[in-house]
């Protein structure tokens, strides 16, 4: 990169000027994917973040795979439990409503996850006891509450155990913690879980939580057999009906905004590249092999994608953990190395694309025209 | 080594016609000598050059570098790469505008040699600065082509040509842009020069009255040596009167 690093050196305006618009673009798709992936944490954390390896949703044979369409009872755990290779299988009920401090005005939408007592589901060690909650620390936030404050939910008074430092939530709510007794009086038929008429109140659950080591083949026939719906905690996230539009919309936003920044910054680098095109047609004449020329050309590129992406993307980490109270946003590798890296191989394949045109440049020719 | 150009013809089309640029065009050049190629303007020199320079191929005919079974060999079969090749590791060339890389100094115009060949530039180092003294422009060795007048930078094209001690040592028309006295010294420096490194050397120009310090001279008319030259007899005395 003789001849590619004096020419950075020597054309500073210029590249400065390319290294913005790359500092720009990339800050921009990171900061996307970031809060991207701080939207789907908030809708689905509560979800993602269960200890268990699937979870086991039934619903009705016309109905969307949705969690406020599945409903499972006694004999689905049972069902569940009794299988070989299942080592546990709880009920988990999941459910909107409002809760309210006691003596508070107001309140805030809350999701209530309903759980057997020593179930391992509640998060930090924290376990859960008849007329009892555990709180998230965003519903505590939310609320203003803490332990040993009386919560009002569904006219049910309950008293806070605990609040754990989980930031778990359920579409766009703060996750708290209850029995599935507690649950009952929230999730019941005529609450979130419609549709099994034959059920009696007070019997039910959302989905069964297993924690299991079954391959796909043995998890197949297991849901053939118990009519049930297998999703591992990461793919359930499609059952929360707010995540798949709301994600489906900015994953799209994404894709475009990627096509367009590689677009623009291979468009800024073949422009680049085909203004080298003299100089490349001296270096041809003076015996320059293609590789050679490639190599120069590339790593020119190369140079100035990297440290502009490696700038915008430590820009849009920093103002995204600036942001994180006011906003919700993700700051990780999936979020800033992967989109960072797409970019740069983006620009490169734009600046070979032109520097593979111009090695076909006749130098003789291309030197009389210069 | 000395260069061979055999039997060498060159036709480019034109439209629906054809023109032939050099007609069957046989020249040998010893090696550490300086041959002048003069004619009218279109006559076929630049392109003759080219040829020689691997930088158009010939519709027939070879140029040979060298003698023997591994001397280079230019041909109308031989392949973009190879020509490459064969220029990158056995030529030098002066053209005739500088084309000089902006971003480079002097000194690394001519470092810029080592580093085609895949050696480290600074490798060259020593030898670049030996040749710009020897051009007279040490004191230039880290200035830019813009900061250079139009000889200066056509002297740094010189040394970067012989940075690599090539066996053959192309110029295309050195003097077009000076007046004689300039002309005079830049024909006397490129034959020294070339004499030193032991290069065969073609030097095309229009002016014939720089010619002075040159071994041999071959006129193009139309494409064709004129009858009258010899070009591979013994070189002329310098300062003998000019065949053609």
């Amino acid at each position: 990169m003789f001849v590619a690093l004096r020419d950075l050196r020597h054309a500073r305006g210029r590249f400065a000027l390319v290294s913005v618009v790359v500092v720009l673009v990339t800050f921009l798709v990171t900061f996307l994917a970031s809060l991207t992936a701080g939207l789907a944490r908030e809708s689905t954390s509560a979800i993602t973040d269960l200890p268990v390896d699937h979870l086991a949703l039934v619903v009705p044979d016309d109905a969307t795979v949705d969690f406020t369409a599945s409903q499972v009872d006694a004999d689905d755990v049972a069902a569940w439990s009794a299988r070989d290779g299942v080592a546990d299988a709880e009920p988990l009920g999941i459910a909107t409503t409002r809760g309210t401090l006691d003596g508070a005005a107001g309140g805030t939408s809350v999701t209530m996850l309903g759980v057997p007592p020593g179930s391992g589901l509640v998060p930090d060690g924290a376990d859960v006891a008849a007329g009892q909650v555990v709180l998230s620390a965003g519903a505590a936030d939310d609320l203003g509450a803490r332990a040993g404050d009386t919560l009002v939910v569904a006219s049910q008074d309950l008293r806070v155990a605990d609040v754990v430092a989980s930031d778990a939530s359920y579409a766009h709510t703060p996750v708290v913690w209850t029995t599935l007794d507690d649950w009952q009086a929230v999730g019941a038929p005529t609450g979130a879980g419609a549709g099994r008429a034959d059920e009696a109140p007070g019997d039910v659950a959302t989905a069964v939580a297993l924690t299991d080591d079954l391959d796909d083949a043995a998890l197949a026939a297991a849901a053939d057999a118990t009519g049930s719906t297998v999703l591992t905690p990461r793919d359930a996230r499609s059952a929360v009906g707010s995540f798949a539009a709301e994600n489906g919309s900015l994953t799209t936003m994404q894709a475009f905004l990627l096509a367009i920044s590689a677009l623009v910054v291979g468009a800024f680098f073949t422009v680049w590249t085909v203004g080298r095109s003299g100089d490349v047609a001296v270096l041809k004449a003076l015996g320059a092999s293609t590789r050679y020329l490639l190599r120069d050309a590339i790593g020119q590129a190369l140079v100035v994608l990297v440290g502009g992406v490696a700038l915008g993307a430590l820009l849009a980490a920093g103002s995204a953990a600036l942001l994180s109270g006011a906003v919700p946003v993700v700051v990780s590798a999936a979020t800033t190395v992967l989109p960072a890296a797409l970019l740069v191989v983006l620009g490169v394949a734009g600046a070979a694309l032109a520097v593979a045109r111009i090695t076909r440049v006749d130098p003789h020719a291309a030197l009389a025209a210069r | 080594m000395d260069l061979h150009l055999d039997h060498i013809t060159l036709v480019y089309p034109d439209g629906a016609a054809t023109l032939t640029a050099v007609d069957d065009v046989s020249l040998t050049v010893p090696a550490g000598t300086t041959t002048a190629l003069v004619g009218p303007s279109g006559s076929g020199k630049s392109s003759l050059l080219a040829v020689a320079g691997g930088l158009t191929r010939p519709t027939s005919g070879t140029v040979t570098i060298g003698a023997g079974p591994q001397a280079p060999v230019l041909s109308p079969a031989t392949g973009v790469a190879e020509a490459t090749r064969v220029r990158r590791d056995h030529v030098g060339i002066v053209f005739q505008q500088p084309q000089l890389l902006a971003s480079l100094t002097a000194v690394e115009q001519v470092e810029l040699l080592a580093h085609l060949r895949g050696r480290r530039p600074a490798s060259l180092r020593a030898r670049a600065l030996e040749l710009l003294d020897a051009v007279g422009l040490a004191d230039q060795a880290h200035r830019r082509p813009a900061a250079l007048s139009g000889g200066q930078r056509q002297r740094v094209a010189i040394a970067r040509a012989l940075a690599t001690r090539p066996d053959v040592l192309l110029v295309d028309e050195p003097t077009s842009a000076l007046d004689h006295e300039r002309g005079l010294a830049v024909v006397g420096l490129v034959t020294a020069l070339a004499r030193e490194c032991g290069a065969a050397t073609v030097l095309v120009t229009h002016d014939e009255s720089t010619l002075g310090p040159v071994d041999a001279v071959a006129r193009l008319v139309d494409g064709r040596l004129d009858a009258g030259d010899h070009p591979t007899s013994s070189p002329l005395p310098a300062g003998a009167p000019m065949a053609g």
